[in-house]
C-alpha cells in the first residue's frame, strides 16, 4: 500500500496538484463573492421593510435546509436553460456553491452585527449620530471583528464541500481522485493521498485562522 | 434660571404589561440639576431614557428647548445633539482611541474640522485630567477614566442638557468620588443636569431639586432639603430610612 501510494504520486502528481489549483479557486471565488451577496443578504434581512426581511429569511432557510448537493443538480440542471447565454458546467456550479456559501454568510455577518453590546448603539445615538454614521463608524468596525473568524471557518467548510463538485466532474481535488483511480484500478492508494492533501489544508489553514483571532482578540 | 429647557406632560411607557411610567410631569428649567432617586425598578431609568427617546414613550409629550419632539416625523438626532447622555457601562467605543472617541460625533454631524474638534477634546480632557490618555484605547483605562472619557465626548456637542443614568454604579468604590467631583464642577459651571442616582450624599450636596419615583410616578419631589430632612411621603420616608 505504502508503495503504491508512492508510486502513484510520483507518476500522477500534477493531476493532485492541478486538482489542488481548482479547488482553492473555487474556495477563494466562492467564498468571496458569497461574502458580498452575504452583506447584502444580511442587510436585508436585518432592513426595517417586512418584504425584504420575509424574503431573505425564506432564501437563508431554503438554502441551509436543502442539501448542497441537491443544489449543486438544481443549478447544474437549470442554469443553462434559463440562461440566454452559454454556461459552462464549471460555471453552474460556481453559481451554485456562491449561492450556497452566501446563506451562511449572511447569517455569519447577521449574527456578528447583532452581538456588538446594544449599549454602543444607545452611546451613538445619544450623541445624535445618525444611523448610517453609526453603522459604519461604531457597529461595524467591531462586528468585524466577530465575522471575520466565522468566515475564515465558512472558508475552512468550502474548501471541503467544493469535493461535491467531483459528482459533475469540475476538476476540483476530488476529480483528480477519479481521474487517477481510473486511470490506475488502485483507489484506496489515490484517495488517501488526496485525503492527506484535504487534512494538510483544512490543518494548515485552522492554524493561520488560530493565530489570526489571536491578533484580533489581542488588540480588543 | 427661569426659562424651562425640558418639559414632560403626562408620560406613560410599558414594557408589555407592564406599566413603568404611569403618567410623569416634570419641567427642568436651564440651569437646574436635578436628581432622580427611588428604588430600583420605580421607573427611574426609564423616565430619563424617555428623556432623548432610547426609549419611546407610549403617551405623553415630552418638550425640549421650545420643540415637542414626541412628534411624528422629527428629525430626533438633531434635537439628541443637544442632549448630551452618560450611561452607568460607560458605552466608550473600544474601535476608537480617547481622542476619536470626543470628535468622531463633532466632526460627522457638527461638521467641525478636525484639528478644531482636536483641540477642543484636548481642553475637555484637561479640565477632567486625562490629557495624557489622549492616544490609548479604551481598554487600558479604569473604569474612572471611562466614565470621565463618556462625560468629556457628550461635552463636545456643548449639549444644553446631560442626562446620568446612575454614572457610578458600575465603578469601583475608589473610582466614585474622581467621577462625582467632574459632575460637581459641571453642575457648579450651570450646566443643566437630570441625574439618577444611588449617591444620596452627591444628590443632596448638588440637587436644585430631588425627585423621589416610585412605582411608575413622581411620589414627592422637592428641594434636597425637604426630601431629606423632611419627606412628606411614607414611601420616601421608608425608601430613606434604607438607604442612608
Amino acid at each position: 500500500m505504502f508503495y503504491d501510494i508512492i508510486a502513484i504520486w510520483q507518476k500522477y502528481n500534477y493531476v493532485f496538484i492541478e486538482g489542488v489549483k481548482w479547488t482553492v479557486i473555487l474556495t477563494v471565488i466562492t467564498v468571496f463573492f458569497g461574502t458580498i451577496l452575504g452583506v447584502l443578504i444580511a442587510f436585508m434581512k436585518m432592513s426595517k421593510v417586512k418584504i425584504l426581511n420575509a424574503i431573505t429569511a425564506l432564501y437563508i432557510e431554503i438554502i441551509r435546509g436543502a442539501p448542497m448537493l441537491l443544489q449543486l443538480y438544481f443549478f447544474w440542471l437549470w442554469l443553462p436553460k434559463a440562461m440566454p447565454f452559454e454556461m459552462s458546467e464549471r460555471d453552474c456550479i460556481i453559481v451554485a456553491l456562491i449561492i450556497n456559501s452566501s446563506a451562511y454568510i449572511a447569517e455569519i455577518i447577521r449574527a456578528g452585527i447583532q452581538a456588538v453590546d446594544k449599549g454602543q448603539t444607545e452611546a451613538a445615538k445619544s450623541l445624535g449620530i445618525r444611523d448610517s454614521y453609526m453603522m459604519r463608524y461604531v457597529i461595524l468596525p467591531q462586528a468585524v471583528k466577530n465575522i471575520l473568524p466565522a468566515i475564515g471557518n465558512q472558508f475552512i467548510f468550502m474548501l471541503k464541500n467544493t469535493s461535491l463538485a467531483s459528482t459533475f466532474f469540475i476538476g476540483e481535488l476530488m476529480t483528480s481522485w477519479r481521474t487517477v483511480q481510473t486511470a490506475t484500478y488502485k483507489p484506496i492508494p489515490a484517495l488517501i493521498i488526496v485525503g492527506i492533501i484535504y487534512v494538510g489544508m483544512t490543518w494548515t489553514l485552522t492554524i493561520l485562522l488560530g493565530r489570526f483571532e489571536r491578533r484580533l482578540a489581542a488588540s480588543d | 434660571m427661569t426659562d424651562v429647557l425640558l418639559k414632560v406632560e403626562n408620560l406613560k411607557k410599558n414594557f408589555g404589561n407592564l406599566q413603568v411610567l404611569k403618567g410623569i410631569n416634570q419641567t427642568v428649567r436651564t440651569g437646574e440639576v436635578v436628581s432622580v432617586i427611588g428604588p430600583s425598578g420605580s421607573g427611574k431609568s426609564t423616565f430619563l431614557r424617555c428623556l432623548n427617546l432610547l426609549e419611546r414613550p407610549d403617551e405623553g409629550e415630552i418638550w425640549f428647548d421650545g420643540q415637542e419632539i414626541t412628534q411624528k416625523g422629527i428629525n430626533i438626532d438633531l434635537h439628541r445633539q443637544k442632549m448630551g447622555m452618560v450611561f452607568q457601562h460607560f458605552n466608550v467605543f473600544p474601535n476608537m482611541t480617547v481622542l476619536q472617541n470626543i470628535t468622531l460625533a463633532p466632526i460627522l454631524e457638527k461638521k467641525i474640522p478636525k484639528d478644531q474638534a482636536e483641540k477642543q477634546a484636548m481642553e475637555l480632557l484637561e479640565s477632567v485630567g486625562m490629557a495624557d490618555k489622549r492616544n490609548e484605547y479604551p481598554r487600558r483605562l479604569s473604569g474612572g477614566q471611562k466614565q470621565r472619557l463618556a462625560i468629556v465626548r457628550a461635552l463636545a456637542m456643548e449639549p444644553k442638557v446631560i442626562l446620568f443614568d446612575e454614572p457610578t454604579s458600575a465603578l469601583d468604590p475608589e473610582m466614585v468620588k474622581g467621577v462625582l467631583n467632574v459632575i460637581k464642577d459641571l453642575a457648579s459651571s450651570g450646566m443643566t443636569i437630570v441625574i439618577v442616582t444611588h449617591e444620596m450624599g452627591f444628590a443632596r450636596e448638588v440637587s436644585d431639586r430631588v425627585l423621589f419615583m416610585d412605582n411608575g410616578v413622581i411620589a414627592e419631589e422637592g428641594t434636597p432639603e425637604e426630601i431629606f430632612e423632611n419627606p412628606q411621603h411614607e414611601r420616601t420616608k421608608e425608601f430613606l430610612s434604607q438607604v442612608l
